[in-house]
């Protein structure tokens, strides 16, 4: 079955601020995301997954690699068709304030889409509007409101209905609880699961709250310094991880049961700079497990155990494959 | 409240005036926090827990905050009426205070040698040089490796933990009893939050400090403090051993709160939410503020506002309190 869209081995290098270097925002990212699957992407700032999510609706341009959209390739498409393309293809950003422009009623936000694509009439486009406003949870009678009305969550409410509003195959979804407050996140996390059933939609839901994507996601990429370094099912990758950064990231998240002690990874060390991508490895100079070949040589991604994981420990006997945090 | 208290706020009550009129952001709040331990006060943007903390600071201008009434007990001083010379010299001396944005808190063209030395200055009169052993001294004990080399560096030549890191560091230079740490993790990364929170422990430990933990983050006060302070729409509504409240929250807030965290739910099941949103300061009804979005709900809650009542070990503020 072909896959609703895929990434082949994408990159994206920027030139460094000072011109000098190359920043290895994205390197060799392949996934795929299937019909009605959402896909979960975790790392920390700088590991370049909102740079993805940005490359596969082509907002920016990859280096290298091809972003196929049911076999599609969407790097061939000149502006026009590629116009069209992201009818299908839609995100919603996480900060709720920022991308919401202050000086348009919610009504004309939610529209805009529609009117860019010429959807229907005008009266269609309005009748449209106010469904979508019901269909995320808001008064229809709010229309003419501004944004600044609203609160964080209903601002977010108001950035997915226009996602929404072109009927979408695939939703983007930037860090879009992130903003908010636990009792908020809830609301919009039961939203995006009420609109995916009922919609039939596609998501890659990317965060850094690993019990969120866990929550929501089918499948997971967990990304270190612009790779996928695991990849695999939720219920493999997360509840038994096998690459020393993503046992390391699981670690970390406080657990709210007291009961529940662990043994937490600290990793020592910063989170790592994409200007400055370590040899080998890129992970090694804060593995807890690293040894001489992680220094020197790049672990290329192998399927283990049902899953993608790309780190040298699978090579020196399963004794030593790193075991449950 | 109990003789060991190193803090105890006694019916603290903080309102600002605006352009409306004046306005209640924080009500009748009381909680101690006792010596070497931890209390974490938990709530939600908006709930007053940042407010509290900058008034015992009396980090707040005035006008507009005003300190309408309370106390603010530290060792057998009221910090509400101390006058402020003899404020600055509990500020940042006897009582350390670490924010969320380590980048705003700094100031970007000082190296951080001589911003933790001038913390040193002020209060204990000390010029660079003879200041400098404590510096360096500070930052290893908040875990800077290479100390003597990142005197010299400026905050934008450092990564956000270790910008926190010397936050952490500039808190305790002067030795005091009590930090206040307002959100310290929320701006970093997972894994650097995991070493920030083993930092304050051990420095808990190894100081006897105690710690007003600041946040959001439910997991981050079952992993760090004893007790906790629930606090929503400007007041305390539980309170207790946080073993005891998240084993059985009596409030119905709180309840909320820890079931609609996704950690709780199993994968793909509808998560229990709160309805509805916080009421905004002076919109709040003479009831239970929370009231209106309260499964529990009963006439009395919207006509009488419940007092805190203990339950066993803890306390909430409820007529109609989770079994």
């Amino acid at each position: 079955m072909t896959a609703l869209i895929e990434a082949r081995s994408l990159a994206k290098h920027f030139p460094s601020r000072d011109g000098k270097a190359v920043v290895k925002a994205v390197s060799e990212v392949s996934l795929a995301v299937a019909e009605g699957e959402t896909l979960g992407i975790v790392g920390e700032s700088g590991c370049g997954k909102s740079t993805l999510a940005r490359l596969l609706l082509r907002l920016i341009e990859p280096t290298s690699g091809d972003i196929l959209f049911r076999g599609e390739s969407l790097i061939d498409l000149d502006a026009a068709a590629l116009r069209k393309r992201r009818r299908d293809i839609q995100i919603v950003f996480q900060d709720p304030y920022a991308s919401l422009d202050p000086r348009m009623t919610i009504a004309s936000i939610i529209a805009e889409p529609l009117d860019i694509h010429g959807i229907g009439s005008r009266a269609e486009r309005r009748t449209k509007t106010l469904e979508l406003l019901d269909l995320v949870g808001l008064d229809p009678a709010a229309a003419g409101r501004y944004p600044h009305e609203f609160s964080g969550g209903q601002r977010q409410r108001i950035g997915i209905a226009r996602a929404i509003a072109l009927e979408p195959r695939l939703v983007v979804l930037d860090e879009p609880v992130s903003a908010l407050d636990v009792s908020i996140q809830s609301q919009i996390l039961n939203l995006l699961a009420d609109l995916k059933a009922r919609l039939r939609l596609s998501y890659i839901f990317i965060s850094h709250d690993l019990s969120v994507v866990e929550h929501v996601s089918d499948a997971v990429a967990v990304m270190y310094l612009g790779r996928i370094v695991e990849h695999g099912k939720t219920e493999d990758v997360l509840s038994n991880p096998l690459h020393p950064y993503t046992q390391a990231l699981v670690s970390a998240v406080p657990e709210i049961d007291p009961a529940a002690k662990r043994q937490r990874i600290v990793l020592s060390g910063d989170p790592p700079n994409p200007e400055h991508i370590p040899p080998g490895c890129p992970f090694h100079p804060r593995c807890p497990q690293a040894f001489d070949t992680c220094r020197n040589l790049l672990p290329p991604l192998e399927t283990v155990r049902g899953r993608q994981i790309a780190c040298h420990l699978i090579h020196i006997g399963a004794s030593a494959l790193p075991r449950n945090p | 409240m109990s003789a060991e208290a190193l803090l105890s706020v006694e019916g603290l009550t903080v309102g600002f005036n605006t352009e409306e009129g004046p306005v209640r952001v924080v009500e009748d709040v009381s909680f101690s926090v006792v010596a070497g331990e931890t209390l974490g006060l938990v709530g939600e943007s908006g709930c007053g827990k940042s407010v509290t903390a900058q008034t015992i600071m009396r980090l707040l201008p005035s006008p507009p905050a005003r300190i309408d009434g309370g106390r603010i007990r530290f060792e057998g001083e009221d910090l509400v009426v101390l006058p402020e010379p003899r404020m600055r010299k509990v500020r940042g001396d006897r009582i350390g205070m670490v924010f969320q944005e380590p980048m705003t808190s700094l100031n970007p063209t000082q190296r951080i040698g001589r911003q933790i030395a001038e913390v040193l200055a002020l209060h204990r009169g000390m010029n660079y040089t003879q200041a400098k052993e404590s510096v360096i001294d500070a930052l290893r004990k908040v875990g800077i490796g290479n100390a003597e080399r990142r005197l010299d560096q400026y905050p934008h030549e450092l990564s956000g933990g270790l910008r926190q890191r010397v936050m952490i560091a500039m808190a305790i230079v002067c030795r005091p009893k009590l930090l206040i740490a307002d959100e310290p993790t929320t701006a970093l990364d997972v894994t650097i939050q995991a070493q920030i929170m083993e930092l304050l422990k051990a420095l808990q430990r190894e100081l006897g400090l105690a710690i007003l933990l600041i946040t959001h983050d439910l997991g981050m006060v079952a992993e760090m403090c004893r007790s906790l302070a629930v606090m929503y729409a400007g007041r305390i509504v539980e309170t207790g051993p946080a073993a005891t409240v998240f084993a059985r929250p009596r409030h119905p807030y709180t309840a909320g709160l820890l079931s609609s965290s996704p950690r709780q739910a199993r994968r793909g099941e509808r998560l229990p939410s709160i309805p509805g949103l916080v009421p905004p300061p002076g919109k709040r009804s003479t009831g239970c503020s929370f009231a209106d979005r309260c499964g529990r709900v009963t006439d009395r809650c919207r006509r009488e506002l419940p007092p805190l009542a203990s339950f066993g070990a803890g306390a909430a503020a409820c007529w109609n309190p989770v079994p």
